[in-house]
């Protein structure tokens, strides 16, 4: 017996190797099979249920497209909608501004400063959610520290919290990080030569800027506007926590209409309007820019 | 050498000033969490440990954050493994469905999360999954996915090849392969798409608070509850200690990385 088997041995172990090189090379179809856990997840916890809600905003009550006329008649649906979209234009226009100064000093300063202004980036986008909106409880109250530097320059104290304003600042504050990465990513990839060659024939700063720093730039800038734009869409948490509920935004509203009214037709319009909405952003957006970095994923890399 | 290359004293002060307002809250919580007084006085005038001893002992605080803990550990586990599995099947594969599966996998990031959250209570409610510990922790993985997926696939698409198949023509069967080969060489990605796994959850809030009962209620539902009911300032003494843990955890992969070398 063990001599018999000594040939077959032989003959079959060299052939081993190759077949596993076969193995990973060919690369066969049931690889793919390791996708099946995560897909049957995302299949019954997230596809199944956003489109059921959708559904829902036209079958519930009745089929037909109800839920939309009463959403565009009940007169508070259509203002907090606008509300909604004029806020996140405001933070968005907001971060911008800040955003843009900030990230472009970081291309200019050296190495240990720029690891300083990073890091002061970075710390927020960690910082728990409700620590960040907490804070700003007691940064924007009657008596805080806010109205406290006002008073200092001699402005009466504002009434921050529990307002559209008070909401604004924690909401800029929060998205700013969302807005600063992939401008950073795209500014810091711009060769500072062109801009001393525009000078150098001619060009006013403000005008090389302007001509040449600015429309290279505008990756960045569209890719971290989208962002911050559909992240303040759909926030609810802060402005739950900062503002008023008479001046909700389209989550507080759609929470309302859903867990507390149980109205998932009406709930489920609004939520189709803003899936719309962003589906919309984004299709705009990705003429411009590519998926991953219209995501910001480029700059996912760099932490 | 260039014109620009001195910033101007004006873009210098500017953005001290944006980035004292990015950390502003940050300077605000943790000294507050020391405080002796039972409000939002800031700066606070005396200083204690008292809500520190309240956020780990008073069960109304010290039960969300072990039910968080719960939550997040549940989540790593199971986002991190069913997240991996994935990244191997659309990185190793050329066919032409990958880039939908792509898509799909990394949806969940996409669609804004208040959808998703009351898509996902909407469902629960007819399933009766909803105020329990294993429907959280389902909604949880679809939120935690896509982080381990980028982080995963990240490590897989600078991975090697040569290397799998050195170890193959060497003799090494395709499960010693992966042990010994692309699992060390993964695990940088792996154990930081576990690390945001784990973060995403600890830190959830939306649909944390519609999934709620009496019986389970993580911290961020707590911490939400607290502020808007009452003024209790051992939010701030629970939201350093988060701070504290979470900045050890994201800075955790770095450190084992700079040491792995040596």
């Amino acid at each position: 017996m063990p001599i018999s088997s000594t040939p077959i041995m032989s003959a079959s172990a060299p052939e081993r190797p190759v077949r596993r090189l076969l193995w990973l090379s060919a690369r066969p179809w049931y690889g793919v099979l390791l996708v099946v856990p995560a897909v049957c997840l995302l299949a019954t916890v997230f596809a199944y249920p956003v489109a059921a809600l959708i559904w829902l905003s036209f079958a519930d009550p009745s089929l037909g497209l109800e839920n939309y006329h009463r959403l565009l008649t009940d007169g508070v649906s259509l203002l907090v909608l606008l509300r909604t979209l004029r806020m996140a234009t405001i933070v968005t226009l907001v971060t911008l501004l800040l955003a843009y100064p900030y990230a472009y000093l970081m291309t200019l300063v050296g190495r240990r400063a720029r690891s300083v202004m990073v890091a002061l980036v970075l710390l927020p986008f960690w910082t728990s959610l409700m620590a960040r909106t907490f804070a700003w409880i007691v940064l924007l109250q009657d008596n805080g520290p806010i109205n406290d530097l006002l008073a200092m320059v001699g402005l009466g104290p504002l009434e921050l919290a529990g307002t559209e304003a008070g909401v604004t600042i924690g909401m800029t504050q929060v998205l700013l990080p969302f807005m600063t990465l992939p401008l950073y990513g795209t500014l810091r990839t711009i060769d500072r030569r062109l801009l001393d060659a525009a000078i150098g024939l001619g060009a006013r700063p403000l005008t090389a800027f302007r001509r040449v720093y600015l429309p290279l730039s505008m990756p960045g800038v569209v890719a971290g506007a989208m962002m911050v734009y559909i992240l303040a869409l759909g926030f609810y948490v802060t402005p739950a926590m900062l503002g008023s509920p008479s001046e909700s935004m389209i989550s507080q509203l759609m929470t309302v209409r859903i867990t507390q009214l149980l109205d998932f037709g009406a709930g489920g319009a609004l939520a189709t309007v803003l899936f719309l909405l962003t589906l919309l952003l984004l299709a705009l957006v990705s003429r411009f820019l590519s998926p991953s970095a219209a995501l910001g994923m480029s700059t996912r890399g760099e932490r | 050498m260039g014109v620009n290359r001195h910033a101007n004293p004006a873009l210098r002060l500017f953005s001290v000033l944006v980035g004292s307002f990015l950390i502003a809250p940050i300077l605000v919580v943790v000294p507050l969490s020391f405080t002796d007084k039972d409000s939002f006085e800031f700066p606070p005038r005396g200083w204690s440990l008292h809500y520190y001893e309240r956020f780990f002992t008073d069960p109304a605080w010290r039960e969300p954050l072990l039910a968080s803990l719960k939550v997040a550990i549940m989540v790593t586990l199971m986002a991190t493994i069913i997240g991996t599995l994935a990244s191997f099947a659309i990185t190793r594969s050329r066919r032409r469905g990958v880039a939908v599966l792509q898509g799909l996998l990394l949806a969940p990031m996409i669609v804004p999360n208040v959808i998703v959250a009351l898509a996902i209570y909407t469902a629960f409610l007819r399933w009766g999954l909803v105020g329990t510990v294993e429907g959280l922790v389902l909604a949880h993985v679809v939120l935690a996915l896509p982080f381990v997926v980028i982080t995963v696939s990240a490590g897989l698409r600078t991975l090697d090849p040569r290397l799998e198949r050195a170890a193959a023509s060497l003799g090494a069967s395709p499960l010693a392969t992966f042990r010994l080969v692309t699992l060390p060489l993964i695990a940088p990605g792996v154990m930081s798409g576990a690390v945001f796994a784990f973060v995403t959850s600890f830190d959830e809030a939306v649909i944390s608070l519609y999934l709620q009962s009496p019986h389970l209620r993580t911290l961020p539902v707590q911490m939400f509850t607290s502020v808007t009911s009452d003024v209790d300032p051992t939010i701030a003494a629970g939201s350093t200690v988060i701070l504290v843990v979470t900045t050890a955890l994201i800075l955790l992969p770095d450190f084992l990385k700079r040491r792995a070398p040596q």
